[in-house]
Parts: C-alpha cells; sequence; structure tokens
C-alpha cells in the first residue's frame, strides 16, 4: 500500500481529447428528427380537426361577436325602461305627384325617411338625429289601420345621438300615408342615483319598484355561489380527516419494517371474520338494551349521564397510567372483563346519544326559524351516528380479536416447541388462505350475482389455501411475512386508481346513489380528496428525518406511540399546505361538478348556456373567477401563517 | 452485565458491518468504542436495543436474552436502555419538554399519552432532568430554537427519564466543538458515577477516550481488534486500530 501513489502519472486533463465537430451522422439523424416531428405535429392537426374556414366564416363570426358581447354585458342588474316612439310618415306606393312629410323640428328629436315614397317593398334609409345617445331600439313600421306594429330592424343610436340605417320596407299597399315609428328603450336609474318606479303588472296590479335594482342572475348566482362554496369545504375536510390516517399506510419508510411471523399473521387473519360477526352481534345486543330506554328522553339522559360515568371507572382501574412491572394473567382476565363489559356500554351510550340527537335536533328545527339547518344539522349527524356504531362496533371488534390473536400467536411461538410451530403454522396458513379467499369469493359472487356455492365457496378456498400453503413453505427459513409492505402496495395501487377518475365521472355514480345535487357532488369530491391528498400526504412522511422515529423507539414506545410523537410533528406544516391546496383545487372542482349534475354553480351554469342565455352565464362565471381568485388569495395567506 | 457473543451483521446489500464480535461489560463501566467511520461503531450500538436486527449471535443483558426477546419484551427491554445520538434526533416542531417526555413513553398508558396527556409526576420529572442538564426555563421552546450543545443536553435529559439501566450513546460529541463536547461528555461521566449506569459511547477523539473510559473497545472492519484499558492504546494498537497511514492529532 506504501507504492499506492505513484501508480498514475498522467494528469487527467492529457487524457481528453478535443471533441471532433458534429458528425454526419449527427446531421442526418438530426434532419430526421425534424421530419418526423413535423408529420407528428401535421397528424396532429387533421386528428383535431383545426379548420380555418370555420373561423373565417361571417356567419361564426357574427355569432361570436354576439357571444362575446352578451359576455361582456354580465347581467348583474335589472332596469325598468321607458320606451319612447318617434314617427314620420311615407307612402307606398308613391301617389301621383309625389308625397312629402311633414316638416321637422331640427332641433327636437327626430326621424327623416329617404326617399319619402317606395314601391311596396322598396328600400328606404332612415336617419335620426338627436336621440340619447348609446340608446338602443326598434324600428317599425305602421300601417294606415294603426293597429299593426311590423318589425323592421334593431338600431343603436351613435355617441352624438344620431343613427342611419337601410331597410326594406313590408308589402302594405295603401293610398294613405303610412307611419315609420323609432321606438327607443331607455333603462331608468343609474347605479349611483336609483329611482322609484311604479310599474303595472299583466294583472293590473300597480306597485313601487327600484330602477336598477339586483337582477335574477345575480341573486340565483349567489345562492349557488354559496352552495359552491360549502360544497367544496365538506368535501375537502371530510377527504382530509380519512386521508390522514391512510396516508401512514401508503409510506414505504412506516411500513417497510412491518413484518410479523406467518403463525401470528394467520391466525389474525382467521380471527377478521370471527371479530366482525362478534362485533356485529354486540352492536345487536347494545341496540336491543338501548332501545328500551329511548322511549323516555328521561331515561335516555340518565343512561347518558350514568354509563360514561361507570365506563370512566372501569377504564381508570383497568388501565393504571403507569405500569412498572407486567401485569400477572388473573389481573390481565380480570381487566379484560371489565374493559369488554365497559365497551358494550359504550356502545349503547353511543345509540343512546344518536337517539337523543335525533330527538333533540328534530324538537329544535321548527323552533330557530332562520336556524332551522342547526336543528336538521344535530338530527342528521344522530342519524349517521346510527348507522356507523354497528359498523365501528364490527372494525373495533375485529381490531381486538386480531391483536389477541396476534398475542395467541406469540405466546405459542414462545412456549410451543419449535419444530411443532414450524409443522402446525402449515395447516394454519392453508386455513387463513383459504377463509380470506372465500370472502374475496363472496364479495364477486356479489356483484356479479353467481349463486354457484362451487363458485363462490369452493373454488376460492381451494386456491387459497394452496397460497398459503405455498406460502407457509416458502417461509419455512425465515418465518416472517412482510405484511407491511403488501399493504403499502394495495393502499398505493387503490389511491392511484381512484385518483385517475376524475370527480366529474366519479359525480355521475354518486348521482345515482343520492340524486342530482350538491350531496352529490361533495361525496365525488370527498372521494378523489381522500385518494389524491393520501398520495401526496404519504409522500411527504416518505420524506421526513429518520432520526427522531429512531430516538423515539428506542425509547420503548410502541407504534402507534412512535408515529404520534416522532412522525405526525413533522409533518404537519406539509399536510396544512397540502390541505389548502386541495381546498384550491375543490373549489376549481366544485365549480364544474354541476355539469354533471354535482350541484353548486356548475348547474346554473350550464343551463344558462344551454338557453344561449350569455349575460346570465357571465355574471356565473364573473362569480367562479372572485371565488376563485379569493380563495386563492386567502390560502396563501394562511399558508405563509401557519407554515 | 452485557454480553456479546459471535456478533455479526450482514446488511441487505451483502455489506459485512459486524464480523464475530464479542465482548463484555460488566455494569457500571464507561466503556468507549472507538474505529474509523465506517468501522461498524453505530451498528453494534444499534444491534445492543435492535434497532438494527442483528444476523447471527447473542447479545445478552443481566440474563436475559435480547436477540430472542418478542416485540412486547423487547419495548420493556428498550425502555430500561438510554440512547444518545450524534445528530441529536429531537422532533424539532416539539417542545423541548416534550422531547424530554418521549423518554417515559416506554412506561405510560399508551393510550393516553396518544393524545398527549402525561401523568403529573412524569411532567415534574422531565422538570428535573431538565434541570439537571441546566435547561429547565427553556422547556416551553422549540426544540430548533436551541444551539446543537443545548439540543444534545435535551437528548441527555431524554435518556436520563427513562431511569437507564445503561446509556447507548453513539458519536454523542461528533457534531459539537471540543468546549461542548466536555460539557456533554461530563454530564454522561456524572450519570455513570452516580446514578451507576453503564455507558457504551463510541467516540473520535482519542483524548476524549483516555479522560472519560474505563476501558475501550475498538473495531476495523468490523473486526474486534482491541479490548482494554486506554492506556494500553500505544502507537503501535494505535495504527492496528486506525491503518498504518493515520497520525495521532489528539
Amino acid at each position: 500500500m506504501a507504492d499506492g501513489n505513484n501508480t498514475s502519472q498522467q494528469s487527467p486533463l492529457d487524457a481528453m481529447p478535443l471533441k471532433p465537430k458534429r458528425g454526419f451522422k449527427r446531421t442526418i439523424f438530426f434532419i430526421l428528427a425534424m421530419v418526423f416531428g413535423v408529420i407528428v405535429y401535421a397528424y396532429g392537426f387533421a386528428v383535431t380537426d383545426v379548420n380555418l374556414d370555420e373561423i373565417r366564416s361571417e356567419t361564426r363570426q357574427t355569432q361570436l361577436v354576439r357571444v362575446l358581447r352578451a359576455l361582456a354585458r354580465p347581467d348583474l342588474l335589472s332596469y325598468e325602461r321607458v320606451e319612447t316612439p318617434t314617427d314620420t310618415a311615407f307612402a307606398m306606393p308613391c301617389p301621383a305627384g309625389g308625397f312629402n312629410a311633414d316638416g321637422v323640428d331640427e332641433n327636437a328629436r327626430h326621424i327623416t325617411v329617404e326617399p319619402a315614397c317606395v314601391e311596396p317593398g322598396g328600400k328606404i334609409t332612415v336617419r335620426g338625429a338627436n336621440f340619447s345617445a348609446n340608446a338602443r331600439g326598434t324600428l317599425v313600421q305602421i300601417p294606415p289601420s294603426g293597429d299593426l306594429e311590423l318589425r323592421l330592424a334593431e338600431f343603436q343610436v351613435d355617441g352624438n345621438g344620431d343613427f342611419e340605417l337601410v331597410v326594406n320596407t313590408r308589402e302594405r299597399e295603401s293610398d294613405q300615408p303610412q307611419t315609420i315609428r323609432a321606438i327607443t328603450r331607455e333603462n331608468i336609474g343609474t347605479i349611483f342615483k336609483p329611482v322609484q318606479v311604479e310599474v303595472t303588472s299583466d294583472a293590473g296590479v300597480v306597485s313601487t319598484v327600484r330602477s336598477p335594482r339586483i337582477s335574477k342572475s345575480t341573486t340565483d348566482t349567489w345562492d349557488r355561489i354559496i352552495e359552491t362554496v360549502f360544497l367544496a369545504f365538506l368535501a375537502t375536510t371530510l377527504g382530509t380527516v380519512i386521508a390522514v390516517p391512510l396516508s401512514f399506510m401508503a409510506a414505504r419508510n412506516l411500513m417497510r419494517d412491518i413484518s410479523v411471523p406467518m403463525t401470528k399473521l394467520a391466525l389474525q387473519l382467521l380471527a377478521m371474520p370471527v371479530g366482525v360477526g362478534l362485533g356485529i352481534l354486540a352492536a345487536g345486543w347494545a341496540r336491543t338494551i338501548s332501545e328500551q330506554l329511548t322511549d323516555s328522553v328521561f331515561l335516555v339522559i340518565l343512561g347518558l349521564v350514568v354509563i360514561p360515568f361507570l365506563m370512566v371507572l372501569a377504564f381508570r382501574w383497568a388501565l393504571p397510567p403507569v405500569e412498572e412491572e407486567p401485569p400477572t394473567p388473573m389481573e390481565r382476565s380480570g381487566r379484560a372483563v371489565v374493559i369488554l363489559i365497559a365497551s358494550v356500554g359504550g356502545i349503547v351510550v353511543l345509540f343512546l346519544l344518536a337517539s337523543l340527537m335525533v330527538t333533540v335536533g328534530d324538537w329544535l328545527a321548527p323552533r330557530l326559524s332562520t336556524f332551522d339547518f342547526l336543528g336538521s344539522f344535530v338530527a342528521s349527524l344522530g342519524d349517521i351516528l346510527n348507522a356507523i356504531i354497528t359498523l365501528l362496533t364490527a372494525l373495533a371488534t375485529a381490531g381486538v380479536l386480531m391483536n389477541l390473536a396476534g398475542k395467541l400467536g406469540m405466546w405459542m411461538r414462545g412456549h410451543l416447541p419449535a419444530g411443532f410451530i414450524k409443522v402446525f403454522r402449515i395447516p394454519l396458513a392453508a386455513a387463513a388462505g383459504a377463509v380470506l379467499a372465500v370472502l374475496i369469493g363472496m364479495g364477486i359472487g356479489w356483484l356479479y350475482q353467481i349463486t354457484d356455492p362451487m363458485k363462490i365457496y369452493w373454488v376460492p378456498a381451494a386456491v387459497g389455501a394452496a397460497i398459503g400453503l405455498a406460502l407457509a413453505i416458502r417461509a419455512y427459513q425465515k418465518e416472517q411475512v412482510a405484511i407491511g409492505l403488501s399493504i403499502y402496495y394495495i393502499a398505493r395501487t387503490i389511491f392511484n386508481a381512484i385518483r385517475s377518475i376524475e370527480p366529474l365521472v366519479m359525480v355521475i355514480v354518486f348521482v345515482v346513489w343520492v340524486g342530482i345535487g350538491p350531496f352529490a357532488g361533495s361525496l365525488a369530491l370527498a372521494l378523489h380528496t381522500v385518494a389524491a391528498l393520501a398520495k401526496l400526504y404519504s409522500e411527504q412522511v416518505e420524506s421526513i428525518q429518520s432520526g427522531p422515529i429512531e430516538a423515539v423507539k428506542a425509547s420503548g414506545a410502541t407504534r402507534i406511540q412512535t408515529i404520534v410523537y416522532a412522525v405526525i410533528p413533522q409533518i404537519v406544516p406539509p399536510y396544512i399546505s397540502f390541505t389548502l391546496y386541495r381546498w384550491d383545487i375543490n373549489v376549481r372542482m366544485s365549480t364544474i361538478i354541476g355539469f354533471a349534475g354535482g350541484g353548486g354553480i356548475g348547474f346554473l351554469l350550464q343551463q344558462n348556456i344551454r338557453l344561449l342565455n350569455y349575460s346570465a352565464a357571465s355574471v356565473n362565471m364573473l362569480a367562479i373567477a372572485i371565488v376563485v381568485a379569493s380563495m386563492d388569495y386567502l390560502s396563501s395567506r394562511i399558508r405563509e401563517r401557519i407554515v | 452485565m452485557l454480553k456479546v457473543e459471535h456478533l455479526t451483521k450482514i446488511y441487505e446489500g451483502g455489506t459485512l458491518a459486524l464480523d464475530d464480535v464479542s465482548f463484555e461489560v460488566p455494569d457500571g463501566q464507561f466503556l468507549a468504542v472507538i474505529g474509523l467511520s465506517g468501522s461498524g461503531k453505530s451498528t453494534l450500538l444499534r444491534c445492543i436495543n435492535r434497532l438494527i436486527e442483528p444476523t447471527d449471535g447473542r447479545i445478552t443483558w443481566n440474563g436475559v436474552d435480547v436477540t430472542k426477546a418478542s416485540q412486547e419484551e423487547m419495548r420493556r427491554i428498550r425502555r430500561r436502555i438510554g440512547m444518545v445520538f450524534q445528530h441529536f434526533n429531537l422532533v424539532h416542531r416539539s417542545k423541548v419538554l416534550t422531547n424530554v417526555l418521549q423518554g417515559s413513553l416506554g412506561y405510560v398508558n399508551p393510550a393516553l399519552s396518544l393524545i398527549n396527556r402525561f401523568p403529573k409526576e412524569e411532567v415534574s420529572k422531565a422538570y428535573r432532568q431538565l434541570a439537571r442538564v441546566g435547561l429547565q426555563e427553556k422547556a416551553a421552546q422549540r426544540a430548533d430554537e436551541l444551539s446543537g450543545g443545548q439540543q444534545q443536553r435535551v437528548g441527555v435529559a431524554r435518556a436520563l427519564m427513562q431511569d437507564p439501566e445503561m446509556i447507548l450513546a453513539d458519536e454523542p460529541v461528533a457534531s459539537l466543538d471540543p468546549v461542548l463536547a466536555h460539557s456533554i461528555m461530563q454530564y454522561l461521566e456524572t450519570i455513570n458515577r452516580e446514578d451507576d449506569v453503564t455507558v457504551l459511547c463510541s467516540l473520535h477523539f482519542l483524548d476524549l477516550v483516555h479522560r472519560y473510559a474505563d476501558r475501550a473497545i475498538a473495531l476495523n472492519e468490523g473486526k474486534l481488534v482491541f479490548q482494554g484499558p486506554p492506556s494500553e492504546i500505544d502507537d503501535d494498537k494505535f495504527k492496528e486500530i486506525y491503518g498504518q497511514e493515520a497520525e495521532r492529532v489528539g
């Protein structure tokens, strides 16, 4: 090793020859690439129907101008209008000796027709002067009978109060002089100087209104935009609450190290369906017990006070705050029984609470007038609680039972001979595989309406057992199963699948389930939010410092304690930031989710566009722009503050 | 008494980090672990509380086989072993007090600790540990507002919170300047002398080893190349541990 430093005498710079100029081959390649690029682009043009003739056509252009002008005049205010007629006489056909209209006062508002007489249907030029600047109006022809207005054209007065128009007259021959009338319509009042006007409705009722006043489009838009903002709010909060725990399952650095022995995993898988069944049973009992009490509000309240008190006492006794020594088996079983009874008490309390909330909500709603929604909210919460108690109980029981099965597995590994475990876990794994496969088979059977027991029970059971066997034999040496990584991959796959479906598509399914309206929209947005946020969150979890996790683990903390103390403090700022960002996206999404039946302002916008009511559509778009822009501003401000 | 027998660790990529390492540490000893970077010091310390799973060999502590312990048993073992890290490993955004209280997580009721509730005795104990390292007035500050030396003192207080019978210190002074290094080493020395806590401490500087350790072991490429009192590390031993080209600096 002593002569190691004089082996290389060459300086690294000598070895580097000058690079030759771009070679011929490279040039050819470059030209080919260019040609290929042009071909790709040309094909793109053909496929996307790029059509310049359409753009140039005059009808298209006038339509576009009409729409743009309507959009530029959002229908925010509605005005009362006055109509002012201005008449002049003309003849059709020309009488012998010609025809002369009466003289006009050049200083007053007037119109003139040239020529003063035409053959039936001939062209005339109409000129007006001294009109209100920029007023709009209609030009009509009135035959001598006087009861008919024949519409000739619309006109627009210029800034000087003049207009000139060439129109075709209608063929109404008469020896009497006819009338050409210019009717101008003008708005009464301005934003700065509104006036009160008396109007007569079609039914003959006279009333006083303000002009201008907030238009119907504006009030409708206001209602819908509020709906939109809250739709986005509900979707974001609901989605966040669900996404936070799920995101830990999709974080590789947390899941990587989780592996369980085969025996334990198999026992846990077997315990899961049993736990779900027991949970449903327990929830059933609790429901029966609570139904004895729900007839009387007094009993419900009494139950709500007494049972939690007893529960707190029970848990205080069963879960001492500091444990120096592991409890004896006697203590353990005593505690387990107490916790079990207290848990059933807890379910009863939940049922009572749900029933109380429904009662209170229904009682409050009619008594709160404007705030009746608070009453309905409480009642709905009670209803939701009532609906999910059974589910929660089933999940909790399954969790507890799986935990116990895991402990049993660990006990077996510690106390039974290793050879016995090695043999014993093979049938156990097969059984677990079979149970899991039958559960999946039942799901598939339900979806495809298969009733053949062969297909939904026996075949899956056999396949599952075979997979379990194979795994158990393969894991003969190592024993450990990397369950964490499996969960990680499953969670990732599900999130990616859900995330790839736009909420606009999801809402179609939700509309079938809960009907057209904002509820369907918020559910669709919430589901998409869960998938998108869980992915973003999990990537944040993956990028945290591992040091604190190591430190907390080293102090003897459980896995959940490690997450609470070492992971969560590190991810709070990015989580808040991503949640705000998602809220921003959801507000934008909720403005169009109405297009697919999801409620909110999109519903109104789509309707107005379909009805060609562009001035009203313009109000909707204005509202969307204001809400999105202010949301953006607000969220960036909050992010600055917190993060 | 900590007994390490034939401890071997091979990482997934095939790197041999520890190669048949055996040694014993009597209770109450201050043992220095020396060696070059990458010689396996950190791996050795982490195998003892199984933050890293050993590939082979046996570790027994007070008669309990650590390598065979289940997860639940391992938690009970870990809570008696405090650990101090080179990069302090505090949770930056949490309060200093919360960081110290983390040391009691292995003892308290898991359910209550999840909502950040600790028994009153534990909280006052955490204040006492902070007072012991002279930081009681910093309890309410965020951990990242502290200087490096202060952060390491919080790290020591966190380890003390566990009422440890042994402390594993993984290069506790490598990211600190010499003055701070001595102050942290003095805390460890006090804990070792007054509380009779066994200390395993990996160190870079030989003068620190001479000054604080009762005994030293040395690793070179995963192999145990020396064990004995620090005074026995003469120039020949030094070259054996650190390689022929190495020169003594301290």
